[in-house]
């Protein structure tokens, strides 16, 4: 699958969240888009996702502007937990069950059962690690062709990141495509191959990860310090 | 696996793979583990994986059989060995060298070294 993105464009009053994006996702990959607060990086998303409108551009899913049908193919987790905190895991893999056609229950509870949670679990007596393996878990449940994961690592411990990224890796479906946002860069060091960078709504820069390494004798750390250090 | 920032991860993830050929650890014939496991085993991207058996069966290191799996080749733990033994030496002489050491004091450094860890093994 391939998703393009052209001149894509959100402006909130005199403000351009995202501006002028051009941006082309190829199935397969695991990207990283990184960037300081306020860079655009969830509001692209939003707009991937269909949460939020776009102002003006174009996005395109193989060739075909995208619509409410493609939309059914995109999957976006927020950093914010969005469960009520009256449901058990069971109830979110029930409410993943309604919500979405593609969700496969089975899988989602091997998932969880491989990090030690039970659907009885109360999510409120969830902890926040527990809490991302449950919405990571639901995330990659699905067979999206794009799933977009926002801070999926935010305020959450060291071991529990790695059963996430190893979940992600392990659970990716071949030929979709995945997008992770992350303060944390040297987390997504190993895990990504493309790394794009955003810069006041624009994309400063892309590229691949062992390519950058080869080339220029630098990691997606290092790139990134180039990038928004300057004074 | 810790990697570092100067060198490409599938180089790193051969470096270790290769290691643990030379070591025994893992003998010819062995099957190894699918591209994506390997991915999930060492926290890397699965092209990373793919690119990692790739070059490995490009150096003749392991071998892939169709739907069956990617396998240790044989006979190439002594080459796989010389290779590191050389690497690991050169880099020694190139840190002594920056230190300003000709080669008849790198000898007799690395001699006088190895005499005296003996003695202190031999004591133990």
């Amino acid at each position: 699958m391939k998703i393009e993105c052209e001149g894509l464009t959100k402006s909130y009053f005199a403000k351009r969240a995202v501006d002028q994006v051009n941006l082309e996702l190829t199935g397969g990959h695991i990207y990283a888009l990184l960037g300081p607060n306020g860079s655009g990086k969830s509001t692209l998303m939003k707009i991937l996702s269909g949460l939020v409108k776009k102002s003006e551009g174009s996005i395109s899913v193989d060739g075909k502007q995208l619509d409410w049908r493609a939309r059914e193919d995109i999957s976006y987790t927020p950093t914010e937990p969005f469960f009520y905190s009256y449901m058990k895991v069971s109830d979110v893999a029930a409410y993943y069950d309604d919500f979405f056609k593609d969700f496969d229950r089975a899988r989602f509870y091997d998932l969880i059962k491989d990090m030690e949670i039970s659907p009885d679990m109360k999510v409120r007596s969830l902890s926040s690690g527990m809490l991302a393996k449950v919405k990571i878990a639901a995330a990659m449940a699905r067979r999206s062709k794009l799933i977009l994961l926002d801070e999926p690592f935010n305020g959450i411990d060291l071991l529990s990141r790695d059963v996430l990224a190893k979940m992600i890796i392990g659970e990716m479906s071949e030929g979709s495509s995945l997008v992770i946002s992350s303060h944390m860069v040297e987390e997504l060091e190993s895990i990504v191959d493309m790394a794009v960078f955003m810069k006041n709504g624009r994309i400063a820069e892309m590229c691949d990860v062992e390519t950058l390494r080869i080339n220029e004798n630098k990691s997606i750390a290092d790139k990134y310090r180039e990038i928004y250090s300057e004074v | 696996m810790d990697f570092t920032n100067d060198k490409p991860i599938y180089l790193q993830v051969i470096e270790d793979i290769t290691s643990r050929i030379v070591s025994g650890e893992i003998t010819a014939g062995e099957k190894l583990p699918s591209s994506r496991e390997l991915a999930v085993t060492y926290r890397i991207n699965p092209n990373t994986a793919s690119r990692v058996y790739a070059e490995l069966e490009r150096r003749g290191i392991v071998f892939t059989k169709r739907g069956i799996g990617t396998f240790v080749s044989d006979g190439n733990v002594s080459d796989l060995k010389n290779e590191k033994v050389t690497k690991a030496v050169g880099e020694f002489v190139e840190t002594m060298r920056g230190l300003g050491l000709n080669d008849k004091e790198i000898e007799a450094e690395l001699s006088a070294y190895l005499k005296e860890r003996n003695q202190n093994e031999n004591r133990v």
